[in-house]
């Protein structure tokens, strides 16, 4: 079973889908316990880093979700999930993340050419490192983006995509995955990484 | 590098896909859910749903269609058509829609855009536009072309894109339907007053009419267009071989 947090930011109907497209059992909560019962954990999230970051705070989910990193559980984070993995962000402000992932969350335009549009949306190759999530990735891959910040200073980048620049495209350390992507968006490829998350 | 995206449109009345009207005048029909995955599995990078059902059985049957093609089909989707209320965004989004594109619901309440933006992000808001050259003005129609607004077409996207909308379509009233290329003058007046994407629609007939679009003007994002896809004149993966071999970044 794969709990999805629902802590009342975006829609999960799509991510949903998806994982029962590749056979997962899942279950949609805001629940503690329910994390500690599950065998993997999604975050997913759109909109913005601290009022998610607040919600979670207020629903006890941030430290329940730091006991299941520590307890070894594999954690994936989708987008603004994957940036609330991260020590801290400075979208609108300076606020502090799950601390799961090293770095910290910076807007793209701080490195990105001018003349590229922000946000950056679309279908863009990702360029990866060896990783159970990519066992079915081939070259010139492309998945699907919609973001205007991104994981900077980070150790654990297995995915970088070119957007002028080379931005973080999906995280790894250990137990604690994220992808800045939408696997659920990302028709079979986005697939393929989703079923590899719930095979691990 | 980011890829030009190719987005077949589906027309939805009373639960299926209005492809058109045949040559022998008939209304012709087909299932949506089947046509999205046919799409999806033969390179479209995104969907529009576009739904021109006007009663409320019409907007039930829609969203529940929407679920199924959402359940099936994992690419984004954008739904437009009818969108006039919070409520409306609502409605969709919680069936799968990733993005919502809006046209009359923004001119008839000025205010739309922004509270949508607000509540569900910039990157789930389009503004879409019908816009034809009048008396040497770009101008912006509403009610599905209807309706002349007398307002400055490229007045008009740059206040929705101030407002919050994240993705402008832009629908050429003068090349739609005639298959002789993309309106480029406009499309390129569009590029240069704004910065966020722009997806062109209205006019292509042939492949040779994407590559123009994409070579004469880099800063377009994405092609639009429904029947040539429909009725297989124009076939994505085709399309998409001669883009690459016409060094345009696309995703096959």
């Amino acid at each position: 079973m794969v709990a999805v947090v629902d802590y009342g930011v975006g829609n999960l109907f799509s991510l949903q889908c998806s994982l029962k497209a590749v056979g997962t059992q899942t279950v949609l909560t805001s629940d503690c316990d329910a994390l500690r019962e599950a065998e993997k954990i999604i975050l997913p999230g759109v909109g913005a880093f601290g009022d998610a970051a607040a919600k979670l705070r207020e629903s006890g989910l941030f430290d329940a979700i730091r006991r299941e990193a520590a307890a070894g559980k594999p954690i994936l984070g989708i987008c603004l999930g994957m940036q609330l993995l991260f020590e801290k962000s400075f979208e609108f402000g300076e606020f502090d993340g799950l601390g799961l992932i090293k770095g910290e969350v910076r807007p793209i335009a701080e490195v990105i050419p001018e003349g590229f549009k922000i946000p950056h949306i679309g279908w863009n190759e990702l360029r990866f490192k060896p990783h159970p999530l990519f066992k079915e990735l081939r070259e010139g891959d492309c998945v699907y983006f919609v973001h205007s910040f991104y994981g900077a200073d980070c150790p654990s980048v297995i995915a970088t995509t070119d957007y002028g620049a080379e931005l973080t495209a999906a995280v790894a350390d250990g137990n604690v995955m994220g992808c800045q992507f939408h696997p659920e968006k990302s028709g079979k490829v986005g697939l393929s990484i989703l079923r590899a998350f719930c095979e691990l | 590098m980011l890829r030009k995206r190719i987005i077949p449109c589906l027309d939805v009345r009373d639960g299926k896909v209005t492809k058109g009207i045949n040559f022998a005048g008939n209304r012709d029909i087909a299932d949506p859910v089947e046509l999205a995955k046919f799409y999806s599995d033969n390179g479209a990078d995104e969907l529009v749903f576009y739904d021109i059902t006007a009663s409320a059985e019409g907007r039930k049957l829609f969203t529940d269609v929407l679920s199924v093609v959402a359940s099936t089909v994992f690419i984004p989707l954008t739904v437009g058509g009818g969108i006039r209320t919070l409520g409306d965004f609502d409605r969709v989004l919680k069936c799968g829609a990733d993005k919502v594109s809006v046209n009359s619901g923004a001119i008839s309440d000025k205010t739309l855009i922004r509270r949508a933006a607000e509540r569900y992000g910039s990157q789930c808001v389009v503004i879409s536009a019908d816009v034809s050259l009048i008396g040497g003005k770009y101008t912006v129609f509403g009610r599905g072309g209807r309706d002349d607004t007398g307002m400055d077409a490229i007045e008009w996207i740059r206040f929705c894109v101030g407002e919050g909308a994240g993705e402008v379509v832009v629908n050429s009233i003068d090349t739609d339907g005639v298959k002789k290329g993309f309106d480029l003058k406009m499309l390129e007046t569009v590029c240069e007053a704004v910065s966020v994407p722009v997806v062109a629609s209205g006019g292509a007939g042939s492949c040779e009419d994407f590559i123009e679009l994409f070579k004469t003007l880099p800063k377009v994002d994405a092609g639009l267009a429904a029947s040539v896809f429909h009725y297989k004149e124009i076939a994505v993966p085709e399309l998409k071989k001669r883009l690459r071999e016409s060094g345009i970044p696309v995703r096959l």
